[in-house]
């Protein structure tokens, strides 16, 4: 009797009738910010695509989670108070050590290809992340197992939490380096924690302050670490780490947003000569620059501009001048001006005015603020205006017609940067985003992409048959007319107009090139024996590709063709998609002689990234059914497992499809990555939420099946509409301000997102009633499908556009709600 | 009995002293024995990595244009012993057709690529080497075997020490190394037959295309430290005009293939 332990056992029987609410809101609140900021993270200490697989693969520790509460139920639920409070802290404990451990993993994602010991390196990094994961879900499902008769708000606070959770991800993001970031996390779950304490001990007033007391030291701890303690560890092969190990080099400052970490770094001892493609003749070098880095890599540079513009020569020496050799221009527009390089080549052509588009704030700001003098004040001169918007969002609601435009090895940053279910999109070079900037040149203006070249050419030609398509689009005949291609030896620039080449232009070409020593690779009329001059390949791959693609044999050419050169669309934005499965072992016979370097990584990431889950998946999803087996439970429960295996595996896989889905749609007509995704998700997440709390009336008048018949009709129904309607409305209000916008997305959303709400916990609650025992492998089930749906996903989009990905989700919906009709029936 | 423990003790003391002597023996001999195994093996995987690399070469020549390496940079190949420009950890790897880190975020390229480019230099014994980006001195040691002298200039302090005592140790007198900015190549030894690029840029540095003697050779190998994209060659010709070929090391064709 005077055991303690019983005494808080008895205690939290007597007292503990609800569940934590605000707990569990807070608690998945933090964890869905965990897991954006560890997306951040690992973007910056290693490479965007393994930050993706490692996250993907660490979420898993939900599922891993179903299968320890299915072996540990009863003895856990019999210390539910404890065990609650015990799995917040410990989230909150190893949401910061996983990290900081992990980063010590010296893990080289390059050498992947040639050491198998980097994938167990690579696999013990995941293995730890999947331990706050492991304990945030452990919390959540011992609630939902607890409080089975309150499933529907249970569920509703978990994703009301989370619905916010993305919100609070960009805001620390945002206001504080990402390192920091953590800290801010681990003190939410601390949050959690306490008001757990709160909620489960009511009328325990010590136990109350004794939790409370102890958390907030731990809060205060955390605040008092050293800087050192949370510093980011970046790959020694990233291009920062490499560039400070150069002498004299020197961060100067410091910025942190959802877009990334911009680093910006001097070198006085030995300049950085920024000059991308420049020509083998140049008499010109780059004057002083300053690096930024963005997530430690992707070098750009601003460039001391002094007023002499003499200095600025160079400029002319790149692939990128050749625009200004054709013609006059007087309003250019540079998207994606980063450090202002592009500008600078504008000035020193003497374009008179220059409109500038640029995503990324705080680089702007960088160069108009602390770096103003430096700069030559490029970005708060007269003639100059920037734009911090997104290229094609700069489009709406905007009637300028411009001379040239041009996108010098600009790289999208989609919602890929900001972190969730993303990774290859871009919407910079789709046959839409092409026919949208031709539709604002002036008559006889151009549209000028330059681009690092790969060999095999990959890119250069999908860009080319992209522009043929754009062109082709806007009714014009004979887009042979239309283009110019130009290489040097790591710089192509394909020119577009939306008026025939002239015969002075060409001319104006072959001087240019012959004087820069760069290829022409297609004009209109150009001959054979003018390819593959300068910059010799065995074949003249570019013009022959190019004579190909515009000929009557095009699609035969793109079909045989070792690599993905399709013409990238809106609905499949998949640019940097260049791998073919047909030529994978073809590739595999030639890694001695470097044939990785011929592999899309990216998509096999993704690949890579799906196979693991799978098999740890059904590792995790049978283990507990051994167990069941040995308990000898009937053999109902059997064909119940089976039935509702399939439901929520549906059920998981299509929640996140739609909303994967929409995400990128809504990117398109938002304009903006970090809104969208905030938006969506959050609306998505928070209207789910309120669906999951309507079901409440449902579950307590026994009417599974009426609502699971009701949300899935109410899906599918909307969500067909949407894949005909959605793309016609977003054309009407695309011109609309941007706070409008997301208004009239929220009511789009909501309806969706609260219909989709609602099976999971109507499902749920049923299981309560008949087979509570089965209810954490249930979880466990649904939180493995969460995982594998976001990557198959990607996968599917990759292969067949978001269209495919959202039907595919309906028939899912429809499968759900058959196969539910037997045992929802009470 | 004191004296009978004291004797006992100075039997045993005795006989544990004979027994270490003939380990100590018994080790000395090994130990060189070990070494001499080491070496053995380290030669025999050499042997074994030149002959992939010959079989490499001949799947490619199609890109390359050459069905086999110079007789003369295959040999430097199977003389310069790899291992000893590699970090001890990666020892084991040395002669793996692959490229290894070195520290300091830098790495050795892969055998095959050396050997590529080497040939791709067409080096002569009375030729004058450039090298920018000494890293580990591998490549700079290949081309002292077969030129007259090697000029190398490394950016990062530690790796051209490294690399420095390497050479030393391995009895190069024709090799000079310094540490700084390559940008500007080595002015007062230009102008030169061959230079080697290693060190990444986004472009080719003029000053060192000025550096190239008419008839002279330049190699860039372009692409990432693990994966080599192309290989750039720059031909200087007797007038001073410039072209370069660039070339593939991977066997990819045709483009266009359904199946091979």
């Amino acid at each position: 009797m005077n055991d303690p332990r019983k005494i808080i056992t008895m205690n939290t029987v007597a007292h503990n009738e609800q569940a934590p609410w605000y707990s569990i809101a807070v608690l998945s609140m933090s964890a869905l910010a965990y897991e954006i900021i560890l997306m951040r993270l690992f973007s910056i200490i290693q490479w965007h695509h393994f930050a993706y697989m490692i996250i993907s693969l660490a979420l898993l520790g939900y599922g891993a989670s179903g299968t320890f509460l299915a072996l540990t139920r009863n003895y856990l639920l019999s210390r539910y108070s404890f065990v609650y409070l015990i799995n917040v802290f410990l989230f909150g404990l190893t949401s910061l050590l996983c990290f900081l451990l992990g980063q010590q993993v010296q893990f080289n994602a390059e050498e992947i290809l040639w050491d198998f010991d980097q994938a167990l390196r690579l696999m013990s990094i995941y293995i730890l992340l999947t331990v706050p994961f492991f304990f945030v879900a452990n919390a959540i499902g011992l609630s939902l197992i607890k409080f089975h008769k309150d499933m529907s708000r249970i569920y509703a606070a978990d994703l009301l939490g989370a619905g916010t959770g993305g919100m609070v991800a960009v805001a620390l993001l945002f206001s504080v380096f990402p390192g920091d970031s953590l800290k801010y996390i681990s003190s939410l779950a601390m949050l959690a924690t306490i008001l757990a304490s709160w909620e489960l001990f009511r009328n325990q007033a010590r136990v109350i302050v004794v939790f409370t007391s102890v958390l907030l030291v731990a809060i205060m701890i955390l605040f008092m670490l050293p800087k050192s303690f949370t510093e980011l560890a970046l790959s020694p092969y990233k291009g920062l780490s490499q560039t400070l190990r150069v002498t004299g080099t020197k961060v100067v400052s410091q910025d942190s947003s959802a877009l990334g970490l911009i680093t910006v770094v001097e070198s006085p001892v030995i300049p950085f000569r920024h000059a991308p493609g420049l020509s083998l003749n140049a008499n010109d070098e780059p004057p002083s620059q300053l690096g930024i880095f963005i997530d430690g890599d992707a070098m750009t540079a601003i460039t001391h501009y002094s007023g002499n513009i003499k200095k600025l020569a160079y400029l002319d020496q790149l692939t990128s001048a050749l625009p200004y050799h054709l013609s006059t221009i007087d309003h250019a527009l540079v998207l994606g001006a980063g450090g202002g390089a592009e500008v600078l080549q504008a000035k020193y052509h003497k374009v008179k005015q220059i409109s500038a588009v640029e995503l990324n704030k705080q680089i702007i700001e960088l160069v108009k603020s602390d770096f103003n003098k430096f700069s030559g004040s490029i970005y708060t001169d007269d003639n100059v205006t920037v734009f911090a918007e997104e290229a094609r969002g700069f489009f709406t609601d905007n009637n300028n017609l411009y001379g040239l435009i041009q996108l010098v090895l600009s790289d999208s940053f989609g919602a890929s940067s900001a972190g969730l279910h993303a990774l290859n999109e871009n919407y910079l070079y789709t046959v839409e985003a092409l026919q949208l900037y031709l539709h604002h040149l002036n008559r006889d203006g151009y549209l000028a992409i330059s681009r690092w070249i790969k060999l095999p050419p990959r890119d250069t030609l999908k860009l080319f048959t992209t522009a043929i398509d754009a062109l082709s689009n806007k009714g014009i005949e004979q887009p042979e007319r239309h283009l110019i291609l130009i290489r040097g030896l790591q710089t192509s620039t394909l020119i577009i107009k939306n008026t025939p080449i002239t015969k002075s232009e060409i001319q104006s070409i072959k001087r240019f090139c012959n004087q820069r020593l760069f290829d022409m690779a297609y004009y209109p009329g150009m001959i054979f024996g003018e390819a593959n001059r300068y910059n010799m390949l065995v074949e003249p791959v570019f013009f022959t590709a190019a004579l190909s693609l515009l000929g009557n044999e095009r699609n035969k050419f793109i079909q045989r063709y070792k690599f993905n050169i399709e013409p990238a669309t809106d609905n499949q934005p998949y640019f940097y998609n260049y791998f073919k499965w047909r030529v994978f072992p073809e590739i595999l016979s030639l890694k001695g002689e470097g044939g990785m370097s011929l592999l899309g990584m990216g998509y096999l990431i993704l690949v890579a990234t799906f196979l693991q889950a799978f098999m740890l998946s059904i590792f995790i999803i049978i283990l507990p059914l051994i167990f069941f087996k040995r308990k000898n439970i009937s053999t109902n429960i059997n064909h119940l497992k089976i039935r509702a295996f399939a439901y929520f595996l549906a059920l998981g896989l299509s929640f996140l499809f739609v909303e994967m889905a929409f995400i990128q749609k809504f990117i398109l007509f938002l304009q903006h990555p970090i809104y969208a995704v905030s938006v969506v998700l959050a609306a998505f997440l928070i209207f789910a939420g309120l669906g999951s709390l309507w079901t409440k009336r449902l579950v307590n008048s026994g009417q599974y099946i009426k609502g699971v018949k009701l949300s899935v009709l109410m899906i599918l129904f909307i969500g067909l509409c949407y894949v005909y309607l959605l793309a016609p409305a977003f054309a009407i209000l695309m011109d609309l301000p941007v706070i409008l916008k997301i208004i009239i997305s929220i009511f789009l959303i909501a309806p969706l997102a609260f219909y989709m709400g609602m099976p999971f916990p109507l499902g749920m609650s049923r299981l309560a009633e008949i087979s509570p025992e089965i209810i954490p492998w249930v979880w466990g089930v649904n939180g493995c499908a969460s995982v594998l749906s976001a990557v198959l996903a990607a996968l599917l989009a990759i292969q067949f556009g978001f269209t495919f990905v959202i039907v595919s989700a309906l028939v899912l919906y429809a499968l759900a709600a058959v196969t539910s009709v037997n045992w929802l029936r009470c | 009995m004191w004296s009978l423990i004291y004797r006992r003790v100075r039997v045993l003391r005795c006989a544990n002293l004979k027994v270490l002597f003939v380990i100590g023996i018994f080790l000395s001999g090994i130990m060189p024995l070990s070494a001499l195994q080491a070496d053995t093996d380290y030669t025999k995987a050499r042997e074994k990595l030149i002959k992939s690399i010959g079989q490499s070469v001949l799947e490619t020549a199609y890109f390359i244009g050459i069905k086999e390496l110079d007789s003369r940079v295959m040999q430097a190949m199977s003389k310069v012993p790899r291992h000893e420009y590699v970090p001890g950890i990666f020892r084991v790897s040395a002669y793996k057709n692959r490229p290894l880190p070195i520290g300091h975020g830098q790495t050795i390229s892969q055998p095959y690529i050396v050997a590529l480019m080497t040939d791709l230099l067409s080096v002569k014994s009375t030729d004058k080497a450039l090298e920018i980006g000494t890293g580990s001195g591998y490549q700079a040691a290949i081309l002292a075997e077969l030129v007259d002298q090697v000029f190398t200039i490394e950016i990062i302090d530690e790796l051209a020490k490294r690399a420095g005592k390497v050479l030393q140790k391995q009895g190069y007198k024709n090799i000079k190394t310094r540490i700084g900015d390559g940008y500007y190549g080595w002015p007062s030894q230009a102008p030169f037959d061959v230079i080697v690029v290693t060190a990444a840029a986004d472009h080719v540095p003029p000053p060192l295309i000025r550096q190239l003697k008419p008839g002279g050779r330049m190699v860039i190998p372009v692409g990432s430290r693990f994966m080599v994209q192309q290989l750039v060659l720059i031909v200087k010709d007797a007038k001073g005009e410039i072209s370069t070929r660039q070339i593939l090391p991977v066997r990819f064709v045709p483009l266009t293939g359904v199946h091979e």
